[in-house]
């Protein structure tokens, strides 16, 4: 049955779903930094999102704190990110946008095959980074770990802006995305920077691999694929080429969906993912380039 | 002359298609019979997503989804209403093309990339969707005909007899599936070779220059996703009726990508590459377990497999054989 309505309950089922928004917005911004550079969806980011955290697992098992571990994935993942782009992905290019898509979903099964031959389908725990410890606030209870989520999450994406923004490598950045051509006449060295896209789209996304998976019980290869598919419908409210859209569409999403499955009964936990269907639909329909998008226009 | 040489090659061809098929049971055991009538399966499967993705230019990334409106039907008419699970097929196909129809309406606004997304997230959610309606479908548990409809499962007793010839229940499923397929491969041949392909492949190499020239867009994109359904549909019917269980996970989105990367490694826009297509896609895992029995291994060289060959060759098997046959088919088709 649907909770009786008070606002202590709405204000902490909105943390919940910032929390979970937070972590959606770290994969959407991944998705949407290689749209940008590339035009390409990678739908392989979410497994190569859980390959990382199983990294991050590994690292924990081998008596590394949370947060080391953590720091050191971050550090792998872009090293991985930017090998995929160079070895897979630099070869299609130039080809159509279903050879790439495909070439992504082949990396989908190589990551997900991998992650499952190398450490097994048993399931997993990882320790949590923050105190389940709740703290009170104006007689509302929320929980540290969900504060911290949203904290490290919106660190991350401050952190990307200000790479973005004030670093002569993010003007680079920018630059090889909005026009490759030029950018090659002024000496950026696009093709390089794509694999930087790629390798800070895998950090990213592996963050956010870490930061959902000790908010599960336990987790196994396939606990990104749902938040894949989050990411999606974040990145497309947004608008699929606006950083900030990402951003802010996954944390509109987060809360929207929270508060429809715990308000809806007939939603509840298990329609979640239907109506992020539903959200991808009727943007995709209404409009098209999101809440931060651009229209495209195109010449004939 | 050439020409007569040309049409004979072609009816050769077609009947030596159809003999082998008719043959191979006499060949394999039992056992390999029932892996041939799924890779039956996913042949028809592809070949319906190849007239939508290969020459209308529509990615779909939501087929398996299609596939399990199909097995759905089926498994609803035989478990609820008993019917016989052969004759569900039809019905199976026809409300597939119907759901195919509808989603092509939506997809009138979306293209590329776009629409692979949708479609994509419509795979992700249909199996949340199936569980939640369990009154019809059985939620989690699914539909099994042996439990509740075994009366109505051709060949349960081990052995089915047609006109009097009698066989084993999975050389029936193979002769079932392959008949089938080898229909629906002469009507998408049909289609394509009239007015319908020529506009479905207009609007796939330009659709500005289509509505130009005249092609109702709106009209021809939603037939080829009814008729991509129907393939479907007819396929994932066929599917439940080879497992005779169906449940949420029979259908997952991973089938929707595999039967893509069937239809790419076949060779979009080449119908003969979807035998190659549908084979790589059953066997390829199969084959992989000799380097490494572990979970995952075979799915890592699946993953490979895809990203070595859109690399290497990128219009897939159908290309290569175009290529390959390309000298004796000028010569055959040129008029002197």
């Amino acid at each position: 049955m649907p909770l009786a309505f008070d606002w202590t309950q709405l204000a902490q089922q909105t943390v919940i779903g910032l929390s979970s928004g937070g972590t959606w917005a770290l994969l959407a911004l991944a998705l949407v930094l290689i749209y940008r550079s590339t035009g390409v969806v990678n739908f392989a980011q979410g497994e190569m999102a859980m390959f990382s955290t199983f990294i991050a697992w590994s690292l924990v098992d081998h008596g590394l704190s949370y947060w080391t571990a953590f720091a050191l994935t971050i550090a792998i993942s872009f090293g991985g990110g930017f090998a995929v782009e160079r070895v897979v992905i630099r070869p299609v290019e130039r080809a159509p946008v279903l050879t790439v898509v495909i070439v992504t979903i082949g990396l989908f099964f190589v990551f997900n095959g991998a992650a499952r031959w190398h450490w097994s389908t048993e399931t997993r725990t990882l320790p949590n980074a923050f105190s389940t410890r709740p703290i009170h606030v104006a007689g509302v209870a929320f929980s540290i770990q969900d504060l911290g989520n949203i904290a490290v999450s919106l660190g991350m994406v401050l952190l990307l802006w200000l790479l973005f923004r004030f670093t002569k490598l993010g003007l680079a950045l920018r630059a090889a995305a909005v026009n490759p051509g030029e950018s090659r006449l002024v000496g950026i060295r696009v093709s390089w920077m794509l694999a930087i896209g790629w390798g800070l789209a895998a950090a990213m996304g592996g963050v956010a691999g870490m930061l959902a998976a000790p908010a599960l019980a336990s987790f196994d290869q396939t606990f990104m694929q749902p938040v894949l598919l989050y990411a999606f419908a974040g990145a497309v409210l947004g608008g699929l080429d606006s950083p900030l859209g990402a951003v802010v569409g996954s944390l509109l999403l987060g809360v929207f969906i929270n508060l429809i499955g715990n308000y809806v009964g007939w939603v509840g936990n298990v329609l979640k993912l239907p109506v992020a269907l539903a959200v991808i639909l009727g943007v995709l329909l209404v409009r098209p380039e999101g809440i931060f998008g651009r229209p495209r226009v195109r010449k004939v | 002359m050439r020409r007569v040489l040309g049409i004979g090659a072609g009816a050769l061809v077609a009947v030596g298609a159809v003999a082998l098929v008719a043959f191979i049971p006499r060949l394999v055991s039992d056992f390999h019979s029932f892996d041939l009538a799924l890779v039956g399966v996913y042949f028809i499967a592809i070949v319906g997503l190849n007239l939508l993705t290969g020459y209308t230019g529509q990615i779909s990334l939501g087929h398996g989804a299609l596939m399990a409106i199909g097995g759905y039907t089926t498994a609803i008419l035989v478990t609820h209403e008993h019917w016989r699970d052969v004759w569900t097929i039809p019905l199976a196909g026809l409300v597939a093309g119907v759901v195919g129809f509808v989603i092509g309406l939506p997809a009138l606004r979306l293209s590329g990339l776009y629409l692979a997304l949708a479609t994509f997230g419509f795979a992700v959610a249909l199996p949340s969707l199936l569980k939640k309606f369990s009154g019809l479908t059985g939620g989690t548990d699914g539909l099994s005909f042996f439990e509740k409809a075994p009366g109505q499962v051709t060949g349960i007793s081990g052995t089915v007899t047609i006109f009097g010839h009698s066989m084993t229940q999975n050389h029936f499923f193979y002769y079932l599936t392959w008949a089938i397929g080898l229909v629906g491969f002469a009507l998408v041949w049909l289609i394509l070779r009239g007015r319908f392909g020529r506009a479905f492949r207009a609007i796939r190499d330009s659709e500005i220059a289509a509505v130009s020239t005249g092609v109702n867009l709106a009209r021809n994109k939603t037939l080829a996703f009814a008729i991509s359904g129907v393939y479907a549909g007819v396929a994932g019917s066929l599917f439940v009726i080879l497992r005779e269980i169906v449940t949420p996970l029979s259908f997952s989105f991973l089938l929707s990508i595999t039967l893509l990367v069937g239809a790419v490694v076949g060779g979009l826009g080449s119908l003969p590459g979807m035998v190659l297509g549908a084979l790589f896609i059953k066997y390829l895992p199969t084959v992989s377990t000799h380097l490494s029995t572990r979970p995952g291994a075979p799915d890592f060289v699946f993953g490979v497999a895809i990203i070595l060959i859109m690399i290497l060759l990128p219009t897939g098997a159908g290309g290569l054989i175009g290529r390959a046959l390309k000298p004796l088919t000028t010569w055959l088709y040129t008029r002197p």
